[in-house]
């Protein structure tokens, strides 16, 4: 037995270093002046926090990253709410056309974003929503992954409960609020991580509608670092990377407990 | 499915008790009010951002449809599904596709099943190892590209510890043969996170008395795992494994883009994608109509994956 | 709980309506309430450009009252996406800078418009810039002007060439010298080069160094002068060049693709002594590795002497007619002018797209233009129909040749037969 944890925790050990290896050598170049990009040093020979200066001075870096956070909060907020709202329904009430709607919306997954730059752009122009932050975040508002997700939860909610709510006099919005939502809390938050993770990482869409500088993304502004025909600065672009990093570890350190407690797509009978 | 037949079961029920009949009526009404005033904006959103924008490219799909010019768009028929058949590139992308869904989903699930099973074992550090397990997941996907091409390069690390070994050194992403490998290696490494978290939160949800009442009857520690530990899994193996083929369809874009040695999908197409090559078709050589097409061909294929999926991995564990 | 959804619900509306009430504010009209003309330019983002155009915007604003110019940048590698997204939406720039081998593609589309004749008339422009600059006449029509140009010359490490006991005054100069040098500046360890002689990519400057620069120096043509027939296989130069360029990486040893990932990130690092690079790369130079000691040399040649150039240009795009048109035609004008054209090589390393300003004394005999401004008589730029897939095919015949063990000259035709293939495709409609 004994043995078997020690075995346990070598082989996670190991896999601890195989998984954290490139993000530390990530985070080592932005700490090396250009020319040492390739000294082997884990450590840097010659010590310089001037990448992070120069990201911050030459770059709108600041606004990029709060815009980033903007966009990622909204979108995940209401994401939550209309795909938890969404998978409810699907789960728990028999309509007409349900079974149409969710294979729809399921039916949305199977089409790759590129291809819907075109029609979306087109729409935002008529609209006149482009370089705004409502249209970097519309197309995200709702996700198919999200119901999909939410449905699964929802579905394992046994339907006394709801019903026996329903008996007692609560109207359906209290019942969603209050004995559904409740039920798939943790499943909630870990929906929330990720979605806030892919909006943050989003890149070709929030390029493509924003033009004026100070309403880029982050992932769009390190871009700007990478132009091809000037040469790649990989030290700016890996301390942009670094620093984006940090608020999605700390988000995670926080909803680690919800977040697992929450993903559990059997039981509760 | 199961479920609505189950819940129709119940009301039939229950509309024989008739002590409820009368407040069941008034919460019909109810409930059709709310479901339908609930859903007016998500329909709206579907149809809007989603729906249309899609039909919008299975009709460009039939045209011949230059991006840079602004019409006409004269309406070619299945050209362009024929092109797209002829066209060795594209054969090549959807073979490439196909490797990468095998290994890459395969590898992701396992090793996430894996990393959650050694972290369920343990009870301390356990926060501190899955934040370990789940930075790549957060780090940003150019970035640690361009890591991975240093690592892998010819005076990479990697091949200097080959060396060490007393082992021939490797192209890795210069090589036709091994490049494909390599990269799914790395979406490997970057979705793991993103599995175990689903996984230990299946295990967790495994009641403690299933693995005693084993125990009792003598399983070895092999038996358990595959008779409690995956049956109780399955739901969550079958999520997994439906959303990490649609994620990494998608997700394949970035990585290839930033990884093979071109930028596009090289040496020689061979880590190529169907995502990748439509994102060519349509913005670097401008031809919409063959994109669409292919992106049509997409939509088939992942819809007929998906259902295939839903059926045999449900099936498989039936208990 | 409840709270916390009602917040969220709150937000979510407020989100609407905020994106509602953004609608009035930027439906956009393009004249301005005090009838001035706004004309949207749109070039990649480079940062000495970016600022240097600032500078200039300012200016040309001042000197033509009535008359704005709006600035907008993207990054190179998206910059093709960035105006094809907003075709189909009917919107985009006035004036575009436009990378020259895109512009058949751009002009087969009808997404420009010739240059009016009477403002830019031909025998002036033929007269007074560089004769590359008809790569992008296409129709009998100049569609595009440029302010600048550059060319491809070689740039080496002078303290890696001490290292190995080479003159850092001497450059090589013919091919056989390149060869030799490039042997010399190797080491090696077994079979694995610890520093190349001489960078090698075939996807950044290589492919133009073998068309422009190996194939004319060696007496070839890559196309005929109707640019209908790719005559790249019809004498022996273009093989011999073919060989050649392949050599390094192959019999030579010396040479590596992806050798520390890129040529550029290569040579900055010093792990490679010598690259094939353009004048654009100066300025990173300078920026990113002050302290790397460096020269440039013109490219060494064989019988004949020739380089590759290229340039980025502005054209106008077609839609825009009357008080706009005329505003669009004002500001390409200025940026014409011998006094742009000399700060522009000022601020980004670019040269003077005239002849008489680029041969003047004070470039000619400057220790780092010198080598470009030089070797600007002989510059050749390729007329491409469609620069990416030239590309891709003359990187296709390497990794052949490289990974698949190909015979040179297998690979050299199928690379002819495939280049003259998107040639006929391309004039097949015209």
């Amino acid at each position: 037995m004994k043995s078997g944890k020690i075995v346990t925790y070598l082989l996670l050990i190991l896999g601890s270093v195989i998984m954290l290896f490139p993000f530390i050598w990530m985070v080592s170049t932005s700490l090396k002046p250009p020319m040492d990009i390739f000294t082997l040093n884990i450590i840097p020979e010659n010590l310089t926090f001037d990448n992070f200066i120069r990201v911050f001075e030459e770059s709108l870096f600041l606004k990029w990253f709060l815009n980033s956070i903007l966009v990622a909060l909204i979108t995940t907020i209401s994401v939550l709410f209309f795909d938890t709202l969404v998978g409810y329904i699907i789960a728990k009430f028999s309509f007409v056309g349900r079974s149409i709607l969710f294979i729809l919306i399921l039916s949305t997954l199977m089409v790759p974003t590129e291809m819907l730059i075109i029609p979306w752009y087109m729409m935002s122009s008529d609209l006149g929503w482009t370089d705004s932050y409502w249209g970097i975040l519309f197309p995200g508002l709702m996700t198919g992954f999200g119901v999909f997700l939410m449905k699964q939860y929802m579905e394992q909610i046994p339907d006394d409960l709801l019903n026996a709510a329903r008996i007692d006099g609560m109207n359906e919005f209290s019942i969603f609020f209050k004995i559904a939502v409740p039920q798939v809390w943790p499943a909630m938050s870990a929906l929330g991580i990720f979605t806030f993770l892919s909006n943050w990482n989003a890149f070709l869409w929030p390029l493509i509608v924003i033009e004026s500088p100070e309403l880029r993304t982050l992932p769009v502004g390190l871009s700007f670092f990478s132009s091809g025909e000037a040469e790649s600065q990989w030290h700016l672009i890996m301390t942009g990377a670094t620093i984006s990093v940090i608020p999605l570890i700390i988000v995670f350190i926080f909803l680690q407990r919800h977040i697992i407690k929450g993903i559990t797509l059997t039981g509760m009978k | 499915m199961t479920n609505k037949t189950s819940t129709s079961n119940k009301q039939t029920k229950e509309q024989k008790v008739s002590l409820f009949q009368k407040i069941r009526g008034n919460h019909k009404h109810q409930q059709y009010l709310f479901v339908y005033i609930c859903l007016l904006l998500p329909i709206i959103f579907f149809l809007g951002i989603r729906i249309l924008p899609t039909l919008f490219t299975f009709n460009v799909g039939f045209r011949d449809w230059n991006l840079l010019s602004s019409g006409p768009h004269p309406f070619v028929g299945l050209e362009n599904y024929v092109a797209l058949i002829k066209d060795e590139v594209f054969i090549k992308s959807v073979v490439n596709t196909i490797v990468y869904i095998v290994f890459g989903v395969f590898g992701q699930l396992l090793f996430g099943i894996i990393v959650a099973l050694l972290l369920h074992k343990i009870n301390r550090f356990v926060g501190f190892f899955r934040v370990i397990y789940f930075i790549p997941y957060v780090t940003s996907i150019v970035a640690i590209s361009w890591v991975f091409q240093w690592i892998l390069m010819g005076n990479g690390v990697i091949n200097d510890l080959l060396i060490n070994l007393g082992l021939p050194p490797q192209p890795f992403l210069n090589s036709p043969d091994q490049a494909i490998y390599v990269i799914i290696g790395a979406m490997i490494w970057q979705a793991i996170g993103f599995q175990m978290v689903l996984f230990l939160a299946g295990l967790e949800n495994i009641p403690q008395m299933l693995y005693e009442a084993a125990d009792i009857d003598g399983a070895t520690p092999w038996q358990k795992f595959w008779h409690v530990t995956v049956p109780l899994l399955n739901p969550t193996i079958v999520f997994s494994a439906v959303i990490g083929t649609i994620n990494f369809i998608q997700v394949s874009f970035t990585q290839v883009m930033n990884m093979s040695v071109d930028g596009s999908g090289g040496p020689l197409n061979s880590t190529i994608t169907v995502v990748v090559y439509i994102y060519q078709l349509a913005f670097r050589q401008f031809d919409l109509g063959l994109a669409s097409a292919a992106t049509v061909l997409l939509f088939l294929f992942i819809l007929a994956l998906t259902l295939f999926q839903m059926k045999v991995l449900t099936r498989k564990f039936d208990y | 709980m409840l709270k916390k959804w009602h917040l969220a619900l709150f937000s979510v509306l407020l989100i609407a309506l905020l994106a509602a009430c953004g609608d009035d504010e930027s439906s956009d009209n393009n004249s301005d309430s005090d009838g001035d003309i706004t004309i949207k330019y749109w070039q990649y983002e480079f940062a000495s450009k970016v600022n240097l155009m600032d500078e200039l915007i300012e200016e040309f604003e001042e000197a033509n009252p009535g008359i704005k110019v709006e600035q907008t940048t993207f990054p190179y590698d998206n910059y093709n996406e960035q105006v094809a997204a907003q075709v189909p939406a009917g919107k985009g720039p006035d004036v575009i800078n436009l990378f020259y081998g895109w512009v058949p593609s751009y002009v087969d589309a009808g997404y420009l418009q010739p240059l009016p004749q009477e403002d830019f008339p031909h025998d002036q422009i033929e007269d007074e810039f560089f004769p590359l600059v008809e790569a992008t006449k296409m129709d009998g029509e100049y569609w595009t002007i440029p302010t600048a140009v550059r060319t491809a010359a070689l740039f080496y490490n002078k303290d890696l060439f001490e290292e190995a006991g080479l003159d850092p005054n001497s450059p090589p100069e013919t091919w056989d010298e390149l060869a030799d040098y490039a042997v010399q500046l190797t080491k090696k360890n077994g079979d694995r080069i610890e520093q190349s002689g001489l960078a090698w990519e075939p996807a950044q400057q290589g492919h133009h160094w073998l068309r422009d620069g190996l194939t004319l120096q060696a007496g070839g043509q890559v196309l005929s002068d109707d640019r209908k027939n790719v005559l790249w296989g019809d004498s022996d130069a273009g093989l011999e060049a073919f060989e050649y360029w392949l050599s390094f990486p192959t019999d030579l040893g010396t040479s590596e693709q992806g050798f520390y990932t890129d040529d550029v990130t290569a040579f900055v690092t010093e792990k490679a002594a010598m690259n094939i690079d353009g004048s654009f790369r100066i300025g990173t130079l300078q920026n990113d590795a002050p302290d790397l000691n460096y020269a440039v040399a013109p490219m060494p040649g064989k019988d004949q002497k020739s380089t590759n150039a290229s340039f980025w240009t502005n054209g106008i795009t077609k839609d825009v007619e009357g008080e706009k048109l005329e505003a669009s035609v004002k500001f390409l004008n200025f940026l014409t002018s011998e006094d742009v054209m000399e700060r522009w090589l000022d601020a980004t390393g670019e040269l003077p797209a005239k002849e008489a300003v680029a041969m003047q004394d004070k470039y000619v005999a400057d220790e780092i233009y010198g080598a470009f401004i030089n070797s600007l008589p002989f510059a050749n730029a390729h007329f491409f129909v469609d620069e990416t897939k030239e590309r891709d095919l003359v990187i296709d015949a390497a990794n052949k040749v490289l990974l698949e063990g190909m015979d040179k000259e297998e690979a050299f035709n199928e690379l002819v037969e495939k280049t003259q293939a998107l040639y006929d495709d391309y004039w097949s409609d015209k």
